[in-house]
């Protein structure tokens, strides 16, 4: 396919749409399905039939879950849409009865609240818009569109050229300028690379990877091509967690599609370049989500992680050089390229460019997925986006980063979300998952519901991880039981050192965090729960046991 | 098993451990440097001609100036490097790591047929555990004693794999692996199945002189009684993986 004919196809797509007096659009993402979802999908096709002035179709993930399952209807001629919440299938007569006459009262859902109007989408720009199951949804919003002509008339240091301008940074958690990781592996020589788009989102409460591939995964196609292009790689692998049938379904049907229309495959856009992505299945291992642990599970091997160096852009997948990138850097990568890196760059702070997709979960009122730019306050998103804590309960603390992030009490509300202040603080960026606690969580259980997390995940590969997770959660949970002392909360505090020092994985090097971030913040929570709080702390060293 | 790099492209390197300057070929880790000059550091997964595993985190050492931890045993000399192997904070953390070891699992050296002979029970003298401030586990695994002549006492395991690496890659049979996850990680022969019904063992026995602890031990043998030889090892490497 080449670009005049992508365009075409684009134009045709759009004007077709056009025909349309109305269009209403069901989310069909996983959380409003769980809400029914597809029976008010179900209903509103069977009531309108074959009419072609009404559209019906599946959407993607429109973000304010809370509310789901969310219907959004648009007229054409007139930008604005009306959003309705809590659709069930019945209302779908009342719901076509009232298509360009007034809005429905009881189900209107306004989006002229913060948690619209404050949002900023760039990777979520198609989602709740767009089918995810149609190709020509997407390419009629521009996609595709940074593929073909970066095949056509860019070469692989201009795209790399385009990527370091944005100063993307790895949406993992890490943090990595994903300009220089991709550098990397284009520095390598050999003929074989490989380009993997790590999907298997484990943190506990985070939904962001999965609304992107259910939402638009064509976004993330296009992504790892033109990441292949840049590095030199001829073969792509998605790594996707078995937990999240629906993306499967999804990414699989997007690849079939791309393939279809040349997309994907030999000779794309008749140059030299050629490019296939495989899906490979997570069988419920959050290890598999450290990229050594996911390398050696496609591979077929046992997913645990080996010593880094080598990394994988020097000796990767069966020991060729791989790029391995997060589900949401991959996402940013099309309207990076469309739109210029400088474009991309002026968003966010100085160091941390570009939006963030964060899954609010816990007690706050706006439960969903929200986009934000970088450098936007905690208290921002977690009163203003996300509503407050329900119930007039007072906020206590918001946790980023899931088992290897930390709890931020009210004091940090006022910092900017970047990487690098999310660190000083005691916490992490993350992935995105963003847990708000009340006043009715303990802070001890919160530590030990993480550690048991880390536990039950630890591969057993290295001592300090799966001894010392073990450990550390059985001090917790004596804590938390009233029963600690002194010296347990000691030597707590040793295993923390040791563990995050001494492990062979970010996954045991960062389980003490929630532990070190709830001592750090909430360390009379922790004493109070002593038995012998009154007394003075005794040694760590006391003997307790002979050998 | 770290490839070594062909005779024209090694170049030496210089460095200093515990401030001692010592030379290195580029494609030496600091452990095996380490070794060559007679500094000692603790370890316990790693095995002279077997594949580089990294998991018992006892052979990490410190980077001077930045403080930097890293694995000496996957972790290659480099020019102008400054590795301090013993430092306090070192000494803490093994001692720490040696303490969940013995915690993990039944460790009673009294009984024990490698008590005298035993590289945990060295590992504890040398990072000076006299006793252990973490609770012990006391959970009981089960002993396999199906084997004709050899019995696996899944109390005493340390999980250094050293098994399942020279079954691979020295004999080539294969039949040990790990199953479970976590505190449930285990050694296993075949799929599962006992010792004595594996159709991929050959009875070498290799496994066993490897053993660091009295996991893996021949039948017949008492307290103390186990000894072991592990020489054939550097031979029978060299020849595996002669280009």
């Amino acid at each position: 396919m080449q670009l005049d004919e992508l365009n075409e196809l684009a134009t045709k797509v759009q004007q077709a749409q056009q025909a349309c007096d109305h269009v209403v659009r069901v989310c069909m993402a996983a959380s409003c399905q769980s809400s029914g979802a597809a029976a008010v999908l179900e209903s509103l096709r069977s009531k309108t039939g074959d009419c072609q002035h009404v559209c019906v179709h599946g959407a993607g993930c429109m973000g304010l879950c809370a509310a789901g399952p969310l219907v959004e209807v648009s007229q054409r001629g007139r930008a604005e849409t009306v959003l309705y919440q809590h659709v069930t299938a019945d209302d779908a007569d009342d719901l076509l009865a009232h298509l360009g006459g007034p809005v429905i009262q009881r189900l209107h859902c306004p989006t002229d609240i913060p948690f619209f109007a404050r949002q900023q989408k760039i990777v979520l720009e198609n989602s709740g818009i767009i089918d995810p199951e149609q190709i020509d949804h997407y390419i009629a919003a521009e996609g595709y569109q940074a593929l073909v002509t970066a095949l056509t008339e860019m070469s692989p240091a201009e795209v790399l050229r385009e990527v370091d301008a944005s100063g993307l940074r790895g949406r993992g958690g890490g943090g990595y300028p994903a300009a220089l990781k991709w550098a990397t592996v284009a520095k390598m020589p050999g003929e074989q690379k490989f380009v993997i788009c790590n999907a298997d989102e484990g943190d506990p409460g985070a939904f962001m990877d999965r609304a992107v591939l259910e939402s638009d995964p064509h976004r993330v196609i296009e992504g790892m091509a033109l990441a292949a292009y840049a590095v030199g790689a001829s073969h792509g692998f998605v790594y996707v967690r078995a937990e999240y049938p629906l993306a499967i379904e999804r990414l699989t049907t997007a690849i079939r599609q791309a393939t279809k229309y040349g997309l994907l495959g030999s000779n794309i856009c008749d140059t030299r370049f050629s490019f296939d992505i495989e899906i490979r299945l997570g069988a419920g291992a959050f290890v598999c989500g450290e990229e050594t642990a996911l390398m050696a599970s496609i591979e077929g091997g046992r997913g645990q992680p080996r010593p880094r160096p080598p990394y994988p852009a020097q000796s990767g997948l069966w020991g060729y050089p791989t790029l391995i990138n997060n589900v949401e850097t991959l996402a940013n990568i099309p309207p990076i390229l469309r739109r210029g890196g400088a474009w991309f760059a002026t968003i966010g702070t100085e160091k941390s460019k570009g939006t963030k997709v964060f899954a609010l979960a816990g007690r706050i009122c706006n439960t969903g997925l929200i986009e934000v730019p970088m450098g936007i306050t905690l208290r921002d998103i977690v009163f203003t986006i996300g509503g407050g804590v329900p119930d007039a309960a007072r906020f206590k603390a918001v946790q980023t980063g899931g088992p290897s992030g930390g709890c931020l009490p009210e004091q940090f509300l006022d910092l900017p979300v970047d990487y690098d202040t999310l660190r000083q603080v005691g916490s992490i960026m993350g992935s995105g998952g963003m847990i708000v606690m009340d006043q009715t969580s303990s802070m001890v259980d919160v530590a030990r519901y993480f550690m048991e997390f880390c536990m039950d995940e630890s591969c057993g590969k290295c001592i300090p991880c799966r001894a010392g997770t073990h450990q550390m959660h059985e001090l917790l949970a004596k804590i938390a039981r009233g029963q600690g002392t002194c010296r347990d909360l000691a030597l707590l505090e040793e295993l923390c050192e040791v563990v995050s020092a001494m492990s062979l994985c970010g996954l045991g090097q960062t389980a003490p965090n929630p532990v070190l971030s709830t001592l750090r913040h909430f360390r009379e929570e922790y004493l109070v729960k002593l038995q012998d709080r009154d007394t003075a702390a005794a040694p760590v060293d006391a003997p307790e046991t002979a050998s | 098993m770290m490839k070594q790099a062909t005779a024209s492209q090694i170049r030496v390197v210089t460095l200093k451990i515990n401030d001692r300057d010592v030379t290195a070929r580029e494609d030496e880790t600091i452990l095996q440097v380490a070794r060559e000059n007679g500094i000692r550091i603790p370890s316990l997964c790693y095995v002279e001609g077997l594949s580089v595993w990294g998991a018992c985190r006892l052979c990490m050492v410190e980077f001077a100036g930045d403080h930097r931890l890293v694995a000496a045993c996957s972790t290659r000399a480099a020019e102008g490097m400054e590795v301090l192997t013993h430092t306090d904070r070192l000494r803490r953390y093994r001692r720490m790591i040696v303490e969940l070891l013995f915690a993990e699992r039944n460790h009673v050296c009294a009984v024990c047929v490698s008590n005298g002979r035993c590289e945990l029970q060295n590992l504890a003298t040398e990072c000076g555990v006299d006793h252990v401030r973490v609770p012990y586990r006391t959970a009981v695994y089960h002993v396999d004693a199906s084997h004709d002549w050899f019995r696996v006492d899944h109390n005493r395991c340390v999980l250094c794999t050293r098994c399942v690496r020279v079954c691979d890659e020295i004999e080539g049979a294969h039949t040990w692996d790990l199953m479970g996850r976590g505190m449930n990680c285990q050694v296993i022969t075949d799929l599962h199945k006992p010792w004595g019904e594996s159709k991929s063992c050959t009875g070498c026995g290799k496994c066993v002189q490897l053993c660091p602890t009295g996991a893996l031990v021949r039948h017949g043998t008492s307290a103390g009684e186990m000894e072991r030889d592990a020489d054939f090892l550097p031979y029978l490497s060299r020849m595996r993986h002669a280009e």
